[in-house]
């Protein structure tokens, strides 16, 4: 049972990442425009390179 | 739209006054928003950006397609009347949008603040429910006490944090000493919580810590969608009132300004160019032209304007400019006093109790019934207060309304995106649920179903040598009439014949030189013609008498299929029109419509309406005009073209955003299918219900099958919802 000290923790740290991340996505605007962008990979223009 | 500065290179050829210069360039960059209702796919955005990208002048181009809309950073110099044309020549519909007036929906606090809350209870019930998982699988003794502390060390700031829009509801509500339906949410939660640490803290074996936080869960993700729904509706109203760009061309000393609507008083000269709306009631102090009055009072005939005229605001002015002295501004001009009407006329559409109203005033006090009845009973029966009270708490969070807390919005939010796809948008939270009651729809003419665009109708009855002297002297306007002329007339392959000296002379109509005999295009009594009822323009050619063309106002499209589907779904279809007798019969028996009235005054709409309505009949009122404001207030349900009057987009709870009428019908439809679901929903809340709480009361549920019951419940409703996509 001494694996719980180990698991408990980790569970815990793994759920507050994807909370961070979460929060990290909210603040940065991604959320604003979910059709066009579930649109936008679909566009070709800047596959052989990045955007400037 | 409103009276504007363009540049010089106008999209409109028939500016006639010369362009105004900008007013002083700031030297920071210009945000510019844009309304594109036609995009939808990943080639529209790529097209949009390119194009805007490659203007000379602007920076930075971004599409938002959930929103319809692009956002353009340029330098001062780029207005948006250059970038319209630059979209219009690449297949775009574009639009200007005030920013000012979208400045509200940029930093969407709220909806954030609902967002993260919902994210938190999430997670913490993610985490929770592993380790309530572990316990149901058996962990005993120190191991199941340990996990149980370890949940409420993620519970209790989980929930203070992410419970509290129900904290302060439910408090406001008990203020004033009233129930609704947080109430018991926060009763259920609370009392899970403390019950949850009483257990922990005797090494109990019953836990409800992760029922506190799906429950809260739930219940914030149904806020969230209806949140999101509204807002969306919000978002887009706004976006209808910044198309009108509230601007005005003032003259001080002689010199033409352009300024704010807001700013102008009273005594101002304002200077209106062909095109333009009036921004202000007043006085005409100079120059000659035609007046449409159809938004006011639904006449499609224009109206003759000199010296003197009283004018209101929302006339617009077709042919010369003219200069105006206000005489009423702002809250005072006769289109905003219409307002009053209408918030008398709201005052009775608050009163409609909606589904989710009614389920909550038997839920909530239901409820509180059977959960103290089971505690009292339990205490009487075992006298064991602790019995007691973990029963009373498996009773309040078994018979959560978590499915009642989504149902309602997962179909409107489903409904409201099926029905804004088809261009229709939903202001009124319970419009979609009158929508569903319609028996009867009244329809008014000008601007709902007719465009406002005038038709040629006797083309065929016309030589070809009048045609193309007709055609030569309507090219040299930007009247309505003579732009319908010359369509029709190139659209049949006539050629203009050549005039010399074509001139237009406002108000009247315009005249040239054809081998040396003078030729005039223009109003009845100016020409030599009589004025009929018919909307005409008159050629007068050489020594035969003058010739009438007449014209019609063309339909809108969709109108036919809107009114066969509503008679076909047996609803009775009325025709209401202040326009003239002759116009209002030639439409109706086109239409097929039997029941019309012409030349209603707009207390005669209202009143008509309100006469239905007292026969227990639910009207839909379908109008765009300033006439139409009352009888749009006083139906049950509303809805007006984009194209309306800000006044009566207000007065209505739905507003077209195409110009095609057909999405009406067929959102009559798509409401009563979510009233249907709604029930359904209900429903379905309930059997979960009736299966679980005998459960509960007679002690045997256990946080297993409380949670079970709650999710199964709640995600039904949301699957039974998705249906309505």
């Amino acid at each position: 049972m001494e694996v719980l000290a180990y698991l408990i923790p980790i569970s815990l740290l793994l759920g507050g990442v994807g909370l961070v991340a979460f929060v990290y996505t909210v603040r940065s605007n991604q959320y604003d425009d979910p059709e066009g962008d579930a649109r936008r990979i679909l566009n070709d223009e800047w596959d052989d390179k990045p955007r400037p | 739209m409103t009276a504007q500065a363009t540049p010089a290179r106008a999209a409109c050829p028939g500016c006639v006054a010369a362009p105004v210069e900008s007013t002083s360039p700031v030297p920071e960059d210009v945000q510019i928003a844009l309304s594109l209702p036609g995009i939808h796919c990943s080639a529209c955005i790529a097209t949009v950006e390119r194009e805007l990208n490659a203007h000379p002048g602007v920076e930075a181009a971004r599409v938002n397609l959930t929103l319809k809309r692009a956002l353009v950073k340029a330098t001062p110099d780029i207005r948006a009347a250059e970038l319209i044309p630059v979209l219009e020549r690449a297949g775009f519909e574009a639009h200007e949008l005030d920013p000012g007036a979208l400045s509200a929906t940029q930093t969407d606090k709220a909806g954030r603040d609902l967002l993260m809350r919902l994210a938190v209870a999430g997670f913490a019930s993610m985490n929770v429910m592993l380790l309530s998982v572990s316990v149901w699988s058996g962990a005993t003794d120190a191991t199941r006490d340990m996990f149980h502390w370890i949940s409420a060390a993620i519970a209790l700031p989980a929930i203070a944090f992410s419970a509290q829009p129900f904290f302060t509801i439910a408090w406001s509500a008990l203020r004033v000493r009233r129930l609704n339906m947080d109430v018991p949410i926060v009763l259920a939660i609370l009392l899970a919580l403390l019950t949850s640490i009483w257990e922990t803290a005797l090494s109990g074996e019953h836990a409800y810590f992760d029922a506190a936080l799906t429950l809260t869960f739930f219940l914030l993700a149904g806020r969230y969608l209806d949140y999101r729904t509204r807002a969306a509706a919000r978002s887009a109203a706004e976006e209808l009132t910044a198309l009108e760009v509230p601007r005005a061309i003032q003259i001080v000393d002689g010199t033409e300004e352009e300024v704010a609507v807001a700013s102008l008083n009273v005594g101002d000269l304002v200077l209106v160019r062909p095109g333009g709306r009036m921004p202000v009631d007043g006085e005409i102090v100079s120059g000659q032209s035609e007046l449409d009055r159809s938004l006011l009072t639904g006449e499609t005939l224009p109206v003759f304007a000199e010296v003197g005229l009283r004018v209101s605001a929302g006339e617009v002015n077709l042919t010369g400019p003219l200069t105006i002295r206000a005489t009423a501004v702002g809250e005072d001009t006769s289109l905003h006093r219409m307002a009053d009407l209408v918030a008398i006329a709201e005052s009775g559409r608050s009163r409609y109790t909606s589904l989710a109203d009614k389920a909550a005033k038997l839920y909530a006090p239901g409820v509180h019934i059977l959960s103290a009845l089971s505690f009292l009973g339990w205490y009487i029966y075992s006298g064991d207060i602790r019995t007691a009270l973990n029963i009373a708490a498996a009773v309040l969070i078994i018979t959560c309304p978590c499915a009642l807390g989504l149902a309602v919005p997962a179909v409107t939010t489903a409904a409201s995106g099926r029905l804004f796809r088809n261009g229709m948008l939903i202001k009124h939270a319970t419009a979609l649920e009158r929508l569903a009651e319609v028996d009867t729809v009244v329809f008014d003419k000008t601007g709902t179903l007719t465009s406002g665009v005038p038709e040629l109708t006797d083309l065929g009855d016309h030589s070809r040598s009048d045609l193309e002297i007709a055609l030569a002297l309507a090219e040299a306007s930007s009247h309505p009439l003579s732009l319908a002329l010359a369509k029709a007339a190139r659209e049949a392959g006539i050629t203009p014949a050549i005039l010399r000296d074509v001139v237009e002379v406002p108000g009247y109509g315009t005249e040239g030189c054809y081998r040396d005999q003078r030729v005039r295009l223009g109003r009845a009594a100016w020409v030599g013609g009589e004025d009929g009822e018919q909307t005409a323009a008159w050629l007068a050619s050489g020594s035969h008498p003058p010739l009438r063309f007449t014209f019609t106002d063309s339909l809108r499209s969709g109108a036919a299929e809107a009114i066969a589907a509503f008679r076909a779904a047996g609803k009775d279809v009325i025709l209401i029109s202040g326009d003239a007798q002759g116009a209002v019969q030639a439409l109706a028996g086109k239409l097929g419509i039997e029941n019309w009235i012409a030349k209603a005054l707009p207390q005669d709409k209202a009143t008509k309406v309100q006469e239905l309505s007292d026969q227990g009949r639910h009207v839909l009122m379908v109008g765009d005009g300033l006439n139409d404001t009352a009888a749009l207030a006083a139906a049950h349900v509303s809805i007006s073209p984009a194209s309306a009057l800000d006044a009566a987009r207000v007065a209505s709870d739905i507003v077209l955003l195409g110009n095609d009428l057909s999405p009406i019908a067929e959102a009559c439809d798509t409401a009563r299918k979510a009233t249907r679901r709604i029930r359904e929903n209900f429903r379905i809340a309930t059997v979960y219900n009736v299966i679980a709480v005998p459960l509960a009361v007679a002690g045997l549920a256990t946080p297993l099958i409380a949670a079970l019951a709650m999710s199964t419940s709640s995600i039904t409703v949301s699957l039974n919802a998705l249906r309505l996509r």
